[in-house]
């Protein structure tokens, strides 16, 4: 039996079969998607220019690999328990991104709206809270198995009598630099957090509403009480990033 | 289909079961010269490409324990070291070594020798050169972001050429074959040799020269992972486990038919899976994606039970055949990884399992469990073949097994323990995120522990093919001649 030009066939229509399914038809579908305009903002919002290098941080240091960036449906996971999100996440959300980083593992939290959970303020504490965590994470968070990025950082010796640069990171006691020296974050550091407080994507859209105020009571069968129960470990903890 | 081995009479009588390959005819044994070299390139290479990811996946594994082991060096952070484990594994060791099975594949099967080996050796060496220049890429912090596809675009460029040539030249090697008919591992490997290239250039050009919009480039990047693991490196898998698996029982194979079915099931369900309900994607496309997860079983099946008949009750043979044993532990895993998967596919179970390591149990067990073995096993039987020795060391070829067979199930075992864990913690709101991950940890020891095994296990696999490689070369070599014979008695120990 010799039926090279019938294999031959076969081979590239059941290849052609599955590309067309999962590779043209989703760019004929949304490929083409575009920004929406949602409460007068433009949906997605371009990022800064420094978030967008430090989106190239975050995926030159593989972050991806073990923060997802996307919030679950209600029914499957804790996500919103867990106040990932008030909103599942979806295909508009990452419109502008190059490349999108989903992410398929949670060793660490879910990061889609990190930007909301801890958002630049006036006092920069989360931006000094960010960037501690990137030097020592175990140092705001205890006990967290997050790798230490010193190599964003550079340490730099103080001259004596001279007073510390205003960019030196404040340290916690558990890492405290060498006495004589500064922690100053290098410009990939500051980019990797403006990238993290751009990180928001809580709009509500025509396929993805935002959920009803808790206790309104619209979305749920469950008796009030429950459903607050149910929210309650969310609004009582600190968020976690 | 035909069931039993008395109907085997029915089919035609040049069945190229593979037990009529004949042994000592003089084109066999050019066959074989023509692709020495290439073939014992591409097994070598992949030895070591694969210490080097066991490696890389060592220092991984220790990092999730001690999370400041190597935090100085920006090269060795988990989110680099973790791809470039992958990577050196796919297309250093599983491509390459593919690439070896399917010349060898193709010319026995063929009884053609093949065309140009010097060009299908600079292929090679580029393709070397490609991977290292990916790695180094990877490290440096040029990675593109994409599962699998990490590989900088210059080093893709590099790749794709190699393996351009390499799968040409194969091809024509296939053309001039001088038997017409075609056995069914033959099927799998052509039609793995056309699709390797569209699924690799597809991915590349998509992704990373240029990109889709938003979310259809994580389709188009689940596309391609599915793809490559089960069109590109199952079909290899599959070709050899139905050309060795008869070939040492010395009996046929239980159905063509079966074998074909199973085939062309594979190639229509093989690259739909690995999109998940909850995804943030128009609904369909996890639906679809779950129902190829689930038909994969039936090919799954097919092939399981197209080897167990072929074996037809013999299992005492398995005992003393270490191939056999490779072979059926990569079947075995096959099957499992399958099952697996079509059950992981299901909304309730993804929506536990979705985000934890079970997801790399799976890769894993097909990655290793699966295809590492079977391709062993391969290299095992080809490799004398080639050389006309015997193994020169049988008990490294037995630690080679049972550190590799009981690497791979602590690590897969831990993995999916680990992950089950992960994901019930996970889906528990009252327990805080941090707390949630160290109940997973403990778990995630038995990865390092399987590593260390997986890496004793195949440094004496490198050994034993330098070692019969330098004593092939000493036989063959005439200068080498002399200088064994002036030192004797040193050489006929080694030798036997």
């Amino acid at each position: 039996m010799n039926h090279g030009p019938l294999i031959f066939l076969g081979i590239l229509f059941t290849m052609a079969l599955s590309w067309c399914g999962l590779v043209f038809a989703p760019q004929i579908q949304f490929g083409r998607q575009e920004v929406v305009n949602a409460k007068g903002q433009l949906y997605p919002p371009n990022r800064p220019g420094l978030a967008q290098q430090g989106k190239e941080v975050y995926r030159a240091n593989g972050c991806q690999y073990c923060h997802s960036q996307q919030v679950q449906p209600k029914g499957l996971g804790a996500d919103f328990q867990r106040g990932w999100g008030k909103r599942y996440s979806v295909a508009q959300d990452y419109l502008r991104d190059v490349p999108v980083m989903l992410g398929n593992l949670r060793i660490g939290p879910d990061l889609t709206n990190v930007g909301l959970r801890r958002p630049d303020d006036e006092t920069h504490t989360n931006l000094v809270w960010h960037l501690q965590h990137l030097y020592s994470p175990q140092s705001t968070s205890p006990g967290s198995i997050m790798p230490p990025y010193p190599f964003l950082f550079e340490k730099r010796p103080v001259r004596h009598g001279q007073p510390a640069s205003p960019d030196a990171l404040p340290l916690t006691n558990q890492s405290r630099a060498e006495p004589g020296y500064e922690i100053v974050p290098t410009p990939a550091a500051r980019a990797l957090v403006a990238y993290l407080f751009s990180l928001q994507s809580e709009t509500p859209l025509f396929e993805a509403p935002a959920p009803p105020e808790p206790g309104t009571g619209v979305d749920t069968n469950a008796p009030a009480a429950a459903s607050t129960n149910v929210v309650g470990p969310a609004s009582t903890s600190p968020p976690k990033p | 289909m035909s069931a039993s081995p008395a109907a085997s009479a029915n089919r035609p009588p040049r069945q190229p079961a593979p037990s009529k390959a004949g042994g000592t005819d003089s084109s066999l044994s050019q066959i074989e010269a023509s692709c020495r070299t290439p073939v014992l390139f591409f097994f070598t290479c992949g030895a070591g490409w694969l210490l080097w990811s066991l490696a890389f996946a060592f220092v991984a594994s220790l990092k999730l324990h001690f999370p400041e082991f190597l935090a100085d060096c920006p090269w060795l952070t988990y989110g680099r070291v973790r791809p470039a484990f992958l990577n050196m594994f796919l297309y250093g060791f599983a491509s390459q070594v593919a690439f070896g099975v399917a010349i060898w594949l193709t010319c026995r099967l063929g009884r053609a020798p093949l065309v140009s080996p010097l060009g299908v050796i600079c292929a090679g060496l580029f393709w070397n050169s490609g991977v290292k220049l990916g790695v180094y890429g990877i490290l440096r912090g040029d990675s593109t972001g994409f599962l699998w596809l990490e590989m900088p675009r210059y080093a893709f460029l590099i790749l794709f050429c190699s393996y351009a040539l390499i799968g040409v030249l194969t091809l024509i090697t296939f053309h001039q074959r001088r038997e017409r008919e075609l056995y069914v591992s033959l099927w799998y490997v052509v039609a793995a040799i056309f699709w390797f290239p569209w699924i690799y250039s597809a991915g590349n050009l998509m992704l990373v020269f240029w990109p889709v919009r938003g979310v259809v480039q994580v389709v188009v990047n689940t596309w391609f992972t599915s793809s490559l693991r089960e069109l590109w490196l199952g079909s290899i898998g599959i070709a050899a486990i139905f050309y060795f698996l008869p070939k040492i029982l010395e009996r046929p194979l239980y159905s063509r038919y079966l074998a074909l079915y199973s085939f062309w099931l594979v190639a229509l369900f093989g690259s739909w899976g690995g999109i998940f309900i909850g995804a943030p994607l128009p609904k369909w496309i996890p639906a679809v994606s779950t129902m190829g997860s689930v038909l994969m079983v039936v090919p799954v099946i097919a092939v399981a039970t197209n080897c167990y008949f072929t074996f037809g009750g013999q299992f005492q043979r398995l005992g003393k055949n270490p191939v056999l044993q490779f072979i059926v532990f990569g079947l075995v895993s096959y099957v499992l990884a399958g099952l697996l998967g079509a059950l992981n596919a299901l909304p309730p179970v993804s929506a536990i399992l979705r985000f934890t390591c079970f997801q790399d149990a799976l890769v894993i067990l097909s990655l290793f469990g699966f295809f590492g073995m079977v391709m062993f096993g391969s290299i095992y039987y080809i490799v004398p073949h080639l050389t006309q020795q015997e193994w020169p060391s049988a008990s490294l070829m037995k630690l080679h097994l049972w550190a590799s067979a009981s690497g791979i199930l602590l690590f897969v075992a831990s993995l999916i323990a680990g992950g089950i864990q992960q994901g019930l913690a996970l889906n528990d709101p009252n327990l805080l995120f941090l707390d949630a991950m160290k109940t997973t940890l403990p778990y995630l020891a038995g990865c390092t522990l399987g590593v260390i095994l997986l890496a004793v296990a195949n440094v004496g696999f490198l050994c034993n093919l330098l070692w019969a490689l330098t004593r092939y070369c000493r036989t063959v070599c005439p200068c080498a001649e002399q200088f064994a014979s002036n030192r004797k008695p040193a050489i006929t120990g080694v030798t036997r």
